[in-house]
């Protein structure tokens, strides 16, 4: 679905650029692409490892004894901690094929729910990765995922629970495009700033994080709050009709808005990739002084790449209310706007690369719930692993000399970013 | 003799740009008009605020009271911003743009006082007190991103820095039974990260911004960690002893200023020390004229045997340093304890005060003052009975850093190299 056999945006890119067309670099395969990223996880992954070994008591008390119990201690933690977030995953094997074998149909589900429970939690990174994807692609770092996440979610609660009778193929894509619409509005200032007054976007958008923060918590006392609440932040629940469809019976939430993400992402690529349109981001993205030789509006463009990418960060926001929590409270986001950023990044902006990084970051969020009822292991561990794997992913080198890897010909430079006098 | 003949360039160097000039004057007619319509209109004329001028529970530079008419006074405040703004658009301020701005910034503070306390009485100075406690880690947020920025590296981290000093703050401060301890093994843990981001942007020259966002998840991630991990289960590492209030002598008993100035603890005597030898070692030293040549022009200053990426390794250091202290004030010198996220921010209005305090020291603890000031208004609000949502006022510090960045960042002003990797030829 998403290769790409000639694309014209690039080729005008390293025109302007005055960079040799990279022939040679279309023809690289995806594993000589991936094999960074997939380096980076897994150094990530033992680094986290040791850091679960490091940080448990009763490997301290193994070390005490002496070493070969120590280590053989440190191992057995590793694999039981790692053991859950595998099982509380995927699924465990053997209650996968105990099921099938018995036939039952619940019992399938069942056994099968960790891997869908999986998905559910990839669905929000899809549509949060490629927020910041976008971004990155027209020369943006948008920090302000996150509060583009709550602006979005509010906005979608708001339309789910206050318009009452519509049928449900008008309301639940409503709310669904109401809360893009607060993403992207909640974007658009920061863009605008970043257009007219050349003030940052990184610290414009984290400053717009924290005003979402109290802005929804003020919505959910206040204007937006649940009657008999109690003065909780807590909105009221959504119309049935406004709600996007789950497909199995309760407690499986595999729904329907993991295929509209993977829409989502089908969409953002065909349009940066194959339209003009997507064409003047890119090149705005990459070198705004040649851009601007060429003719090319950067100030819309720095708008329009930045509400984009607002948009689908509210549409992260919405499609959790609508399909998950069916009403919003203030501890909707375990961290998604951050989170996203290594997403893009991992996934190299690219939307088919994003929809592989969120599932391999849902599936770790969801095994690390498991891991923290199994080994006490706090879900801050995958921050943790988060950031090495982003620092691994930016400085590639490093990873090189880790592993002992030759350098490639010509190293592809990830992101552009200005700044603080804003436009170059 | 030269034949040649060198044509000097006479360019008009604007302070500042002729649209910016014309946004800040009408912004501060604005700001008068505002004060003039919405509090001093909306207020009777034989009201009066008491200003209490003693902090509560201080007994050294007591001052009475003063007492003043409420509409008179908000009349006043309009009036002498009207005419700095009409100044500004006539003439304009030139260098002392941003210090004017700060001056209607902080006169519509006072006025929305007046206004709120108009018929009963507010401590004002138990509130610039509380402004200069809370300016503590926003001044040296400002002042680490101006070492970092000087030499020529962004530092978005500083955030995560303090984030993390505080938390080792606590637990080295806990442990050891001593609060120096504790303050220097917040700085360790603070110049750990500084490393981390000054090999990521120098060595491998990754950008900036996306090394130090590694650094902001880390922190935010490893402390959340901690914490939970060991923190909440073992409550006696984080039960640090805090830096007590230390009067200095003699300077403790003037009037108004001793018990706002120097009536506090050590943070807000290491932040007015640091202040004194940062403008002293970036601006009257040849230290310091290297160090900021870096930051300009690292071509240059290579040329002249300056060593460019040993002078941005100590500057980022330094950096570190700074944050540490200013990470190690909310559990030593603030709260006392360590909670998950507690820097909420600081550590970027630390940056958006030295944009506007113009990369200078003196500015940005001008700067750090006003972000104080409105954190602490915004703090002591709720006694004041407002009509206004607290979370809305908990706002106002991000939307003035806002308005901070889109009216106050010039071109010109920014050292010119920062942000760019170095490399030698």
């Amino acid at each position: 679905m998403f290769k790409e056999k000639k694309d014209p945006g690039q080729i005008f890119i390293n025109e302007v650029n005055g960079e040799e067309p990279a022939e040679e670099k279309r023809k690289s395969s995806f594993w000589s692409k991936a094999l960074i990223p997939l380096l980076a996880i897994l150094t990530g992954l033992i680094i986290g490892a040791l850091l679960i070994a490091v940080t448990n008591q009763t490997v301290w008390a193994a070390f005490g004894e002496s070493f070969g119990t120590g280590i053989s201690q440190a191992v057995k933690e590793i694999f039981t901690a790692y053991g859950a977030l595998i099982t509380g995953s995927l699924g465990d094997p053997s209650r996968i094929v105990q099921a099938l074998g018995s036939g039952d149909a619940t019992a399938i589900r069942r056994a099968f729910n960790p891997i869908l429970e999986s998905l559910v939690q990839a669905t929000p990174y899809i549509f949060a990765g490629l927020a910041v994807a976008v971004g990155f692609r027209s020369g943006l770092f948008n920090i302000g995922v996150e509060g583009q996440l709550f602006i979005g979610a509010a906005a979608a609660t708001y339309v789910g629970y206050s318009i009452t009778g519509l049928p449900a193929y008008i309301h639940m894509p409503l709310a669904f495009l109401a809360g893009a619409a607060g993403g992207a509005f909640w974007a658009f200032i920061p863009g605008f700033l970043k257009a007219k007054t050349g003030g940052h976007e990184v610290i414009n958008t984290i400053m717009m994080n924290w005003i979402a923060f109290r802005f929804t918590e003020w919505l959910l006392s206040g204007p937006m709050t649940r009657p008999g609440s109690g003065g909780l932040p807590l909105s009221p629940i959504i119309q049935d009709p406004a709600k996007i469809p789950q497909f199995f019976p309760s407690p499986i939430r595999f729904h329907a808005g993991f295929f509209i993400a993977l829409i989502a992402a089908w969409l953002v690529w065909w349009l940066l990739f194959k339209t003009t349109w997507g064409l003047n981001l890119r090149t705005v993205g990459t070198n705004p002084r040649a851009a601007r030789y060429a003719g090319l509006n950067t100030s819309k463009s720095i708008m329009i790449g930045m509400t984009l990418s607002g948009a689908l960060a509210g549409m992260a926001g919405a499609v959790q209310i609508l399909a998950v929590n069916h009403s919003m409270a203030l501890g909707l986001s375990s961290g998604y706007g951050f989170d996203s950023i290594a997403l893009a990044l991992i996934g190299n902006n690219h939307p088919a690369g994003v929809i592989l990084s969120s599932l391999l970051f849902g599936t770790l969020r969801n095994g690390a719930t498991r891991m923290m009822v199994v080994s006490a292991i706090p879900i801050d561990i995958v921050d943790v692993i988060q950031a090495i794997i982003l620092m691994f992913v930016a400085a590639p080198a490093i990873i090189r000399t880790i592993y002992r890897l030759r350098k490639p010909k010509h190293e592809e430079q990830q992101v552009f970013l200005s700044g603080w006098g804003g436009q170059s | 003799m030269t034949t040649s003949t060198n044509t000097i360039e006479h360019k008009v160097i604007h302070d500042v740009s002729p649209t910016r000039k014309l946004a800040i004057g009408i912004s501060e007619v604005l700001i008068a008009l505002l004060i003039f319509v919405v509090f001093a209109l909306n207020v009777s004329g034989e009201l009066t605020t008491r200003f209490v001028m003693t902090p509560g529970g201080i007994n050294q530079g007591t001052m009475p009271d003063i007492v003043m008419p409420s509409q008179l006074t908000l009349f006043s405040l309009a009036g002498i911003v009207l005419a700095i703004g009409i100044f500004q658009l006539v003439k304009g301020f030139g260098k002392q743009t941003n210090l004017m701005v700060g001056i209607a910034g902080l006169f519509l503070m006072l006025a929305f006082l007046v206004w709120q306390a108009a018929g009963t009485s507010v401590n004002l100075a138990g509130m610039l007190s509380s402004a200069v406690l809370l300016a503590v880690p926003i001044t040296l947020g400002a002042f680490s991103g101006i070492l970092a920025e000087r030499c020529g590296i962004v530092n978005i981290s500083i955030e995560g820095m303090m984030l993390m000093a505080s938390m080792t703050a606590t637990i080295a401060g806990s442990l050891s039974k001593n609060i120096w301890v504790g303050l220097l093994g917040g700085i360790a843990s603070s110049v750990l990260l500084a490393l981390i981001l000054g090999v990521l942007s120098i060595k491998f020259k990754v950008n900036q911004t996306i090394s130090g966002t590694v650094i902001n998840i880390f922190s935010a991630g490893m402390t959340g960690f901690i914490s939970q991990k060991f923190l909440q289960m073992i409550p006696h590492l984080n039960q640090p002893t805090m830096f007590p209030r230390v009067p200095l002598p003699l300077l403790a008993d003037i009037p108004l200023i001793g018990p706002i100035l120097f009536n506090q603890n050590i943070f807000v005597y290491l932040m007015f020390i640091i202040l004194i030898v940062l403008q002293v070692a970036l601006f009257q030293t040849r230290w310091g004229l290297r160090f900021r040549s870096v930051g300009e022009h690292p071509k240059a200053a290579d040329t002249l045997g300056i060593d460019v990426i040993k002078t941005r390794y100590i500057g980022v250091i330094l950096s570190g340093v700074v944050a540490g202290i200013g990470g190690a004030f909310f559990t030593l010198g603030s709260v006392g304890r360590f909670d998950e996220g507690m820097t909420a921010g600081k550590g970027f209005i630390g940056l958006a005060a030295m944009i506007f305090g113009n990369w200078m020291p003196l500015g940005s603890l001008g700067a750090g003052l006003l972000f104080g000031f409105a954190d602490s208004i915004g703090s002591k609000l709720s006694l004041l009975r407002s009509v206004i949502p607290p979370q809305f006022m908990a706002m106002a510090p991000y939307l003035i850093t806002m308005i901070v960045l889109a009216g106050f960042i010039g071109k010109g002003q920014a050292p010119a190299a920062e942000g760019e990797p170095y490399e030698k030829e």
